[in-house]
């Protein structure tokens, strides 16, 4: 078997070994989030922190995950850690509409509280 | 069906097939800020009065100290002193003329914030804040300058007109013109004073403005109170936390 045969047939096998992994990644992240959703509609925001900080260590790229630990920061008064969860999320998810709309409310908070300081 | 259609098709099914798989929810979220200044070791509160000008319709340094007072009273948890109001320009010409050893000069109208500055040396005079804080038990003082004057700009403005093409049929069309219109700016400064030092703690610089349309009169006290509605929230914040609520979307 020569070596143009054997390179694709790798990059193959590769690929298709880790294919399940990183979507049984993305499902356990999905089912992760799910459950911070549910705890953050009861105003458990701790806890959705808890679950959606470990759904991002689980599927670093999934941007909804991002997304939902940013509005929970902004929850709980972290806004520097907000910001930094916003900005992972629109890095991963750019067009995301919601995202943006997400990100544009807060930068208008944050504005609002570092605006025209002196002294 | 083309294969231009065919692309089309693929792409909106691609679109939906992606909104079907994001579910969103929307939920309530209340922001909490804290206080730009330390405060705690006040327990009081005193809105000494302020160096203003621009329109003569209202007293600038009147209205903002009673303005001030009354927010304070019912958003922070300091306590508010009720004095009289501090008329600071006279404070400050007075000094002025102490320290040259002439007459203080004859008072000039105050039309525009530069005709302020030779008055805001006041705000540094240690002694005399750390007198006003002997007086009322050594509060956090509360002055700065308030300019609330007339503003008259040409602005862009975009109106519906109607017209006919040369068949009678009716069109509406977007005509951009420039309009002059008249408001009110409200531009100035809120400076914390340590009553117990008479040092200057922090200081804030402020600038709102609005703009009505040629046939609407709004009176000078409606756009005073209007132009300090929004800033309200920034000064309040700067002594007492604050939430603000707001709506986000969850993503799954």
């Amino acid at each position: 078997m020569s070596m143009r045969t054997v390179v694709p047939v790798i990059t193959l096998l590769v690929g298709l070994a880790v294919a399940p992994l990183a979507a049984d990644a993305r499902d356990d992240a999905k089912k992760q989030v799910q459950f911070g959703i549910s705890v953050a509609q009861k105003s458990l925001w701790r806890e959705a922190i808890f679950w959606w900080e470990r759904a991002t260590k689980v599927d670093p790229t999934y941007a909804a995950a991002h997304n939902n630990l940013a509005i929970a920061y902004e929850h709980e008064g972290d806004l520097a850690k907000a910001r930094a969860a916003y900005e992972k999320a629109l890095e991963l998810e750019p067009n995301n509409a919601m995202i943006k709309q997400n990100y544009e409310l807060f930068k208008e908070i944050n504005d609002r509280t570092t605006r025209k300081t002196g002294q | 069906m083309t294969a231009r259609h065919a692309r089309l098709a693929s792409s909106l099914g691609a679109l939906l097939l992606a909104a079907a798989c994001t579910s969103s929810y929307e939920i309530q979220i209340e922001t909490p800020i804290r206080p730009k200044l330390d405060v705690g070791a006040f327990q009081r509160v005193l809105v000494a009065g302020f160096l203003a000008g621009g329109t003569e319709d209202v007293d600038g340094n009147l209205e903002t100290t009673r303005l001030l007072r009354s927010q304070l009273r019912t958003k922070s948890e300091l306590r508010v002193i009720d004095s009289d109001v501090l008329p600071l320009m006279d404070v400050a010409s007075d000094a002025k003329a102490t320290d040259s050893g002439q007459q203080p000069p004859a008072a000039a109208p105050i039309k525009e914030q530069k005709d302020l500055e030779p008055f805001e040396h006041v705000f540094a005079n240690v002694e005399y804040w750390k007198k006003i804080g002997e007086e009322y038990q050594q509060p956090l003082i509360v002055t700065g300058t308030v300019m609330f004057t007339p503003l008259q700009k040409n602005q862009l403005v975009q109106r519906e007109q109607e017209v006919y093409d040369s068949f009678g049929r009716r069109r509406v069309i977007p005509v951009r013109s420039y309009q002059e219109r008249k408001g009110f700016s409200l531009d100035g400064r809120f400076i914390f004073i340590d009553g117990r030092s008479g040092a200057t703690l922090h200081s804030e610089t402020f600038a709102e403005q609005v703009l009505y349309s040629p046939n609407q009169t709004t009176p000078a006290l409606s756009s005073y109170f209007e132009l300090m509605d929004r800033l309200i929230p920034s000064f309040l914040s700067t002594l007492s936390s604050q939430k603000i609520k707001g709506t986000r979307i969850l993503l799954q």
